[in-house]
């Protein structure tokens, strides 16, 4: 289907496609084998400048919205979500400076992370703070000119690999929601360290660990935005990219269709190929179906988002629980589709079956997603 | 350093069928690339850009369309892109498009060094590098593996060679062809895309570089191409099957009568 993308949108996609079809694709296999970090590919795309799409021009970036990154994202995650993920992470992590970081605090950071020279990377999730982030414990106290934060950050992608981490801590236990903050801390900082790189069922070549604070000192300007508006700050950052991992749903669920397309077309069963067979093509046209209305609904929200509108939570949680529970689906179908050598690691879509569970959980789990929609649902139909 | 890079569209190699009754190439719906081993020229060059400082300048002789390459050379990091497009070109074998070209660099300017492919994928010569330097009456070094070192006045290579390679120290300035191990390409920048969109294409025709309209294009051109065939199969294929041991012994039996 033609979406209209503009000149530079289409430049994106090709860009994107060409890193994917001739970099990643060739690797994924490879760095799955052995949780390998795809550094060389993260710098092939620095050098084409994608990690610049979100960041504006004055740092150095390119100054694109939400359907920009979407579009980079798709392909990516085309080829491997693990190196995608590792690409959307750094992104991630510098939203919160994006969104309310000082102009001092943006010229120090982002033009590093829009060239590709440094990547960044977000820490909120805890061992008690998973869908409920109220359960954090993590703490920076003030002392002086220092910020002294103490707690463990679990689970944190980039982590080990990134030099910008943009971290929330109670700065106030007394204040509840208003009493969290966000932080930058740098790799290298006393008092600051990261975990071994956890097991993980898929997307295993992108790295994460747990980041450990014991007594780490930070100058006191690293404070994003003001003292105790840290989940505010989390809630845009997260509103602004779960598209993208939409996103990576969408190129995940397009690769499998692929490769069970392609298949079905090659394997004769009773002297015909499989394509042939009524029950394999429904499959397929289902798989084809959801992929595009994921799509469609994806793009959508994305320009929609790129209209900077204030319901950006409902449509951001929407294009996310819809393209990641299709692309679960889709890729669970094309190893039925493919039978027993769908199951074997020959052939790429047991590893995308691995990879796609993830997008259900991450970035706020699908059920969290659904909680945010209804609960926008009960205020829109609360007004009338 | 001023690098002049000279490149070339050819089709598609994992597109070229032959048509069968006339054993020409068929053309006709078959994709254009930038022959392969030009762009680990141009790749060669940007790297010594930034390395030396200095500007690229990319060179093609070709149909109007051929401007696809000079702009895909633009988005991995070239600066000027130069056409020389003129009908009277058409036909041009190695030895003419060699003389064409080294008017047109005439008209580019000073340059340091000139790189070449290898070769290109469709005429498969790799006659027009050295052909070019013997116009240019500058030094030329073939199947270039690795630039160990370069500087503003002179580099030093490792040469291609079947049982190894050659290491040589060259003065500028020179003409090198390359081949693939030289680098990886670069995929195409955004800013690079952006710009070469925008960027302006100089045209050169064949009155504009002050060609002798009897050394281009066929007439021009000493050589012919009398009859284009796909060669014979000589090799025989062998599946061997059962156990290793029989496979071995099957294997040892069909040689054995060329020992």
């Amino acid at each position: 289907m033609d979406y209209f993308l503009s000149e530079e949108q289409k430049m994106i996609v090709e860009i994107a496609r060409q890193i994917t079809d001739e970099r990643i694709i060739p690797q994924r296999a490879e760095l799955d084998e052995n949780d390998a970090f795809p550094r060389a590919i993260l710098n092939e795309m620095a050098q084409a400048d994608l990690f610049g799409i979100p960041i504006p021009e004055e740092f150095g970036g390119f100054g694109g919205g939400c359907l920009d990154i979407v579009l980079a994202l798709e392909q990516l995650g085309r080829g491997c979500i693990g190196v995608g993920t590792a690409f959307a992470a750094s992104s991630l992590g510098v939203y919160p400076i994006l969104i309310a970081g000082s102009q001092e605090m943006r010229e120090k950071y982002l033009s590093d992370v829009a060239s590709g020279r440094k990547f960044a990377a977000f820490g909120l999730t805890e061992a008690n703070a998973g869908s409920d982030a109220s359960g954090i414990q993590t703490t920076a106290v003030l002392d002086g000119d220092e910020w002294v934060i103490n707690g463990t950050k679990q689970w944190i992608t980039n982590g080990g690999e990134a030099q910008i981490y943009t971290i929330v801590a109670i700065t106030d236990r007394s204040r509840g929601a208003r009493g969290a903050s966000m932080l930058v801390v740098e790799e290298g900082d006393p008092g600051f360290s990261c975990g071994p790189k956890e097991k993980k069922m898929g997307i295993r070549s992108s790295s994460t660990t747990e980041l450990i604070f014991k007594d780490c000192r930070i100058p006191k300007d690293r404070l994003i935005g003001r003292k105790g508006t840290g989940f505010i700050t989390v809630m845009k950052t997260l509103d602004s990219s779960r598209p993208g991992i939409a996103a990576l749903g969408l190129g995940l669920a397009q690769g499998a269709l692929d490769e069970a397309a392609t298949y079905a077309k090659q394997r004769v069963q009773f002297g015909k190929p499989i394509i042939a067979f009524q029950a394999v093509q429904h499959m397929l046209a289902d798989m084809a179906i959801q992929l595009e209305a994921a799509r469609a609904l994806v793009y959508g929200a994305a320009r929609h988002i790129d209209a900077h509108p204030n319901d950006m939570s409902k449509v951001s949680s929407m294009c996310k629980v819809f393209a990641t529970d299709m692309a679960m689906k889709v890729a669970t179908d094309a190893v039925q589709v493919m039978g027993g050598y769908g199951y074997m690691r020959e052939y790429p879509v047991e590893k995308m079956m691995r990879d796609a569970k993830i997008l259900q959980i991450y970035e706020g789990t699908n059920q969290i997603q659904r909680n945010v929609v209804g609960q926008e649902l009960n205020k829109e139909y609360g007004r009338t | 350093m001023k690098i002049i890079v000279c490149i070339k569209q050819v089709p598609d190699a994992k597109d070229v069928r032959l048509d069968p009754k006339t054993n020409t190439l068929a053309r006709e719906g078959v994709q254009s690339i930038m022959n392969p081993y030009d762009q680990h020229a141009v790749e060669e060059a940007v790297r010594l850009k930034e390395l030396l400082g200095g500007e690229v300048t990319v060179l093609s002789m070709g149909p109007p369309q051929a401007e696809e390459v000079l702009r895909q050379a633009i988005s991995c990091g070239a600066d000027h892109a130069v056409l020389v497009s003129d009908r009277a070109f058409a036909g041009a074998d190695t030895w003419a498009t060699s003389y064409t070209l080294a008017k047109a660099v005439n008209v580019i300017g000073a340059f340091d060094l000139l790189l070449c492919g290898k070769q290109a994928i469709d005429g498969d010569t790799a006659q027009v590098g050295p052909g070019l330097a013997m116009r240019l009456q500058i030094p030329y070094v073939t199947c270039v593996q690795k630039v160990r070192q370069a500087t503003d006045s002179g580099l030093i290579l490792e040469r291609m060679m079947d049982d190894g390679y050659d290491v040589l120290a060259v003065d500028l300035p020179v003409l090198l062809t390359v081949v693939k191990d030289i680098n990886e390409p670069r995929v195409p920048s955004l800013k690079g895309k952006m710009r070469a969109k925008k960027v302006e294409i100089r045209r050169l025709t064949a009155a504009d570089i002050g060609a002798d309209p009897a050394c281009i294009g066929l007439p021009g051109s000493p050589t012919q191409v009398v009859k284009v065939f796909p060669p014979e199969a000589r090799c025989q294929r062998a599946v061997f099957t059962g156990s290793l041991d029989e496979q071995i012994k099957q294997l040892v039996d069909s040689l054995h009568p060329y020992l």
